[in-house]
């Protein structure tokens, strides 16, 4: 892992809403396999971080790359077809669909050959990769349940499915055990190591339990800038984040 | 020249009546999120209580007044019932439940005085000399008195005691409750306002063209139009919306046929929402 | 005085607190400590009815509060100052004080009093009194916010985050304030992300964590033995 070139570079990436810095110079390198857990006290700018690279949000300045391949100021469309997949604090399943449904529809966006003639089943493949991502999330008992009728956990982690289903190459989760029961979060934590094997995952969490545990590396942020980077340990042994987050 | 000073006036007129009843409309709406299709029916109704009071007793005011307490309390009643058990559901439940007491007031109406138009005469006569016309009275009048009945709804929420309930309802529901204000009673209360200046507005606009079953929706519509342009729940908005308006539609009405001239209002609504959807007379929000 | 009881609470099919207990007695300052998003401020939320409860109890003076609305809450002595504030940002400074003055059962001198104290203890709100809420700054509508409770004359403030985003100085402010309250027998409930400031303001703490609260000490034991809050605040 360490040596090889990042898969997700940013630099010096500032976003401003009016007179509010939310991001200022933010440099991050994250390497291709890695978990990499960004945290920080309220309004230290994580959700921001995560629309400027999901393209929700314009930079003001500073680049983002991916892959190598330049993808500042992208729109979301775009940024998905890059290999980019998101799961969002609200849920946003189809509660009308059912399980297999929600994640179907989204392998399917994955394949550009549609033939308006051809029934749906018969893209074998399309179902297959759709019940391999159920597996992967521990809903394969469930294809048929309509999402609406799937515990609060289960849904989310079918919004993490649906995310896998696009097949990306960066999966930025955001708060996934919020809300969540201890045993949930358990579940959840479980999904991410299995999932994680081929795959690199930006995760933003409340929960230090859950990121101490996941995350190979740690990005502090506070006030929107960089304040401390490094393994679990390190930063747990940092005084100065201690301090950010106990206000001392 | 003086086509367009008569126009004018007469913009100025029929902005000022549908300024009263887009404002009960627009208030309805920003304290409650009612879309309350009815609206013109309570117009309409209060037309018909104004006709017969003053059948009965020969006094303009009185009709007015009893015509405004009676349709006030036909709110209440309405939307106690019928709206009340629907807060917190899907908007388009709403939208249908008023939808169907419009239905419903315009056939009692129908039921009740019959389908012969009735007249509500002037209580101010005589005309002035306009150019080359006999300008009525009676137009300014109500002119004046539609500012009046505004006016005193300004006042009334900008210095009366339960104004400031009102407008703290109508900017953040949850916090007015947690302030003590009881808001079901605020919303009852501000419906049958609404609706008292419906009625006035009905009997007000009486002598114009007569009152029919169906003069309420005409003027439904064109609220509904105002209120959008002025900026839902936005009530200066809507009062400059609706002379704004109403003085196109007058203005169009030299150029076209006055039926035509309507088209005018839709116009008006269809550029608002393509560049300007919060309302014409919003302030940009920050 | 207020006494939750293993409450329960869902935000449609999320469950969000898992049997929540915690206690303020009359005229204490209790702080409720925890993360982001471990249901501090849903715990305040239940207790102004704004959240579905599903389990447990909530008595206030003995009174069980289920099936009391949000807006009799005020009348009992319950007053709120919630995380965003919430001012009435088109009514003026006054007005957003009225929205307290005004109940019934106050004469005009009592009002007066009360918004002099108020005055005393926020100048700046005198000078601004004819501005409109929203053009006050974070600070300033924090002031606000408190003030607007304190009209209520409460026997108890439900209290969320109210340093959030302010500076040093207005925190001091702040912290005057929680003072002046206690010593007016005005209980508090505290709920806080800024630790120093709640060890310092409250006699007792409550840690939260995913929506149960794992830990209830004096404010002195905790002052003296930091680990357990570095353990559930910190990294």
């Amino acid at each position: 892992m360490t040596g090889d070139a990042p898969i997700l570079r940013t630099a010096q990436l500032t976003v401003r809403f009016g007179g509010l810095t939310a991001l200022n110079q933010v440099s991050l390198a994250v390497p291709p396999g890695e978990i990499r857990g960004i945290i920080g006290p309220n309004g230290a700018g994580k959700s921001t971080l995560f629309n400027c690279l999901t393209g929700v949000l314009k930079p003001a300045s500073g680049r983002i790359v991916f892959r190598g391949e330049d993808i500042t100021g992208l729109p979301p469309y775009a940024i998905s077809r890059k290999a980019i997949a998101r799961s969002y604090q609200i849920t946003n399943i189809l509660p009308g669909a059912t399980v297999l449904e929600n994640v179907r529809i989204a392998a399917q966006s994955r394949h550009h050959n549609w033939s308006l003639l051809r029934h749906y089943r018969a893209y074998t493949d399309v179902l297959d990769r759709a019940r391999a991502v159920l597996a992967d999330v521990g809903l394969a008992g469930k294809e048929d349940e309509l999402a609406a009728n799937l515990s609060h956990g289960e849904q989310r982690n079918l919004e993490i499915g649906i995310a896998l289903a696009t097949e990306p190459k960066l999966l930025c989760l955001d708060e996934p055990t919020a809300g969540m029961s201890v045993a949930e979060t358990h579940g959840t934590v479980e999904l991410v190591r299995r999932i994680a094997r081929n795959l690199t995952i930006l995760i933003v969490e409340h929960d230090m339990e859950v990121v101490m545990g996941l995350a190979h590396v740690i990005t502090v942020l506070n006030y929107g800038e960089v304040l401390a980077e490094g393994t679990p340990a390190v930063i747990q042994a940092n005084p100065r984040v201690q301090e950010v987050y106990l206000k001392t | 020249m003086d086509q367009i000073v008569i126009q004018t006036i007469n913009g100025l007129v029929n902005g000022m009546v549908l300024a009263v009843v887009a404002s009960g409309l627009t208030l309805i709406f920003g304290i409650m999120d009612i879309v309350n299709f009815a609206h013109g029916d309570l117009m309409m109704l209060g037309a018909f209580v104004g006709a017969t009071v003053l059948g009965i007793t020969g006094n303009f005011w009185l009709a007015l007044f009893v015509a405004a307490i009676v349709i006030a309390m036909l709110g209440v009643l309405l939307q106690v019932t019928t709206l009340r058990p629907l807060i917190g559901r899907d908007p388009l439940t709403t939208i249908l439940a008023t939808f169907g007491i419009s239905l419903v007031l315009q056939k009692y109406a129908l039921w009740q005085w019959g389908p012969t138009v009735r007249k509500i005469s002037e209580p101010v006569s005589g005309q002035f000399a306009l150019f080359h016309l006999q300008y009525p009275w009676y137009r300014v009048a109500t002119a004046i008195l539609a500012g009046l009945i505004i006016g005193g709804l300004w006042l009334f929420l900008k210095y009366g005691k339960y104004g400031i309930w009102i407008r703290a309802t109508t900017q953040d529901r949850v916090m007015a409750q947690a302030m003590g204000i009881p808001v079901p009673l605020v919303h009852t209360a501000v419906f049958a306002i609404g609706s008292a200046m419906a009625a006035a507005s009905g009997v007000l606009f009486g002598p114009f063209a007569g009152v029919t079953q169906t003069m309420g929706s005409d003027f439904t519509l064109r609220a509904f139009i105002v209120v959008v342009v002025g900026g839902m729940g936005n009530l200066g908005g809507s009062i400059l919306a609706a002379i704004f308006v109403s003085l196109i539609e007058a203005y169009a009405a030299l150029v076209v046929s006055p039926a035509q001239a309507v088209i005018v209002s839709f116009v008006v609504l269809v550029l608002t929402m393509l560049f300007r959807p919060t309302g014409l007379f919003v302030p940009t929000p920050k | 005085m207020l006494v939750l009881e293993n409450l329960n609470a869902h935000y449609g099919k999320s469950h969000v607190l898992h049997g929540v207990s915690v206690e303020v007695r009359a005229g204490e300052v209790v702080g409720l400590l925890g993360r982001n998003g471990v249901g501090k401020t849903t715990t305040l939320k239940a207790i102004m009815g704004l959240v579905r409860r599903t389990g447990g109890r909530i008595t206030f003076e003995g009174r069980d509060l289920t099936g009391v609305p949000t807006h009799g809450l005020a009348a009992l002595g319950i007053a709120w100052v919630p995380e965003e504030r919430r001012i009435f940002r088109l009514l003026t400074v006054l007005e957003n004080l009225r929205t307290g003055l005004d109940r019934p059962g106050l004469d005009e001198r009592k009002r007066q009093e009360l918004l002099e104290k108020v005055y005393r203890h926020f100048p700046v709100l005198r000078e601004r009194r004819n501005q409109a809420g929203g053009t006050l700054s974070g600070g300033e509508q924090q002031m606000l916010a408190i003030a607007r409770a304190m009209m209520l004359e409460p026997k108890i403030i439900l209290l969320d985050e109210p340093t959030e985003g302010l500076m040093p100085r207005m925190v001091s402010q702040i912290r005057e304030i929680v003072h002046a309250l206690h010593r007016d027998g005005v209980a508090i409930l505290l709920v806080e992300q800024n630790v120093p400031l709640t060890l310092e303001a409250a006699e007792r703490l409550y840690i939260m964590e995913k929506g149960v609260v794992r830990h209830h000490a004096s404010a002195a034991a905790l002052r003296a033995d930091q680990r357990v809050i570095h353990e559930y605040l910190g990294v």
